[in-house]
């Protein structure tokens, strides 16, 4: 809530939905997603290092259907948010702020992040399940 | 400006007014720090996916022989820090972004600032043991 009484400049609501924003939001989100996935690297080193009875429990979860559900969602954001962040390094070069540049970039990210997406999962189901 | 302020003027130079406070070769600490971790993460991300898909068919001992490599080990320890680093760098910025009151924003700032120290502290921890064991 804001403290003071000062006007606000004008928010989400008036404007159109586009492409750009949409990406900068969603960068944002699967940023939280991938700190919630922490968890889960934090637990899958912890049974490693605790021994084979909580390891077996790890791999138990991440083959069960809501354990591939998050890791699908997680390798997602993943590969989202890595090529969308090297499309922020190259903006910090100076490079890719040309609006058509902004746009051919932005749907090479969405395209790539499911293209990886679907080659590390197609990895993973040929070689015959997540454990 | 209050009376005291004033007074400190006739004796101390702005420096001491800008220390910490901005551009005094801090201000870009946050930024620089932000890219550099991102920079590291993209190799080493690739790298732990490509980790993660070796590990699938691995049981506990192959498994833990994966990670006792020394290679292996080194770079999941840069992948940790780095990996919590840039967490609490990111968060830090939403957080800034959308909670506007006071108390709140500083509670979950020192949370996930601590959330984040005691996760790469634990990871590292259990990475070390599993190479040094």
């Amino acid at each position: 809530m804001p403290q003071s009484a000062r006007p606000l400049s004008p928010h989400l609501g008036i404007y159109r939905w586009q492409l750009t924003m949409t990406l900068s939001i969603v960068h944002r989100a699967t940023g939280i997603a991938l700190v919630v996935g922490t968890l889960l690297v934090l637990a899958g080193l912890f049974a490693l290092a605790a021994g084979p009875e909580a390891y077996a429990k790890i791999q138990t979860f991440c083959a069960s259907p809501f354990g591939i559900f998050l890791l699908i969602g997680w390798t997602w954001s993943l590969c989202f948010h890595l090529c969308n962040g090297i499309r922020h390094l190259a903006w910090d070069t100076g490079w890719g702020y040309e609006i058509p540049r902004a746009y051919a970039t932005g749907w090479a990210v969405v395209v790539l992040s499911v293209v990886l997406t679907a080659l590390i999962w197609s990895c993973v189901f040929m070689r015959g399940g997540a454990a | 400006m209050n009376a005291s302020d004033r007074n400190e003027g006739n004796y101390r130079t702005p420096l001491k007014r800008v220390r910490g406070l901005g551009s005094a070769k801090e201000g870009i600490h946050h930024f620089v720090i932000q890219r550099m971790t991102a920079v590291a993460l993209v190799p080493l991300v690739l790298w732990v996916i490509w980790l993660s898909l070796r590990l699938l068919h691995a049981d506990y001992a192959q498994a833990r022989a994966l990670v006792h490599d020394p290679v292996n080990a080194t770079l999941l320890l840069a992948f940790v820090i780095a990996l919590f680093w840039h967490a609490q760098l990111g968060v830090q910025v939403v957080i800034e972004d959308y909670v506007h009151t006071r108390w709140l924003e500083v509670t979950a700032q020192v949370l996930v600032k601590f959330f984040c120290i005691a996760g790469a502290l634990a990871s590292a921890f259990a990475i070390v043991r599993v190479a040094l064991v």
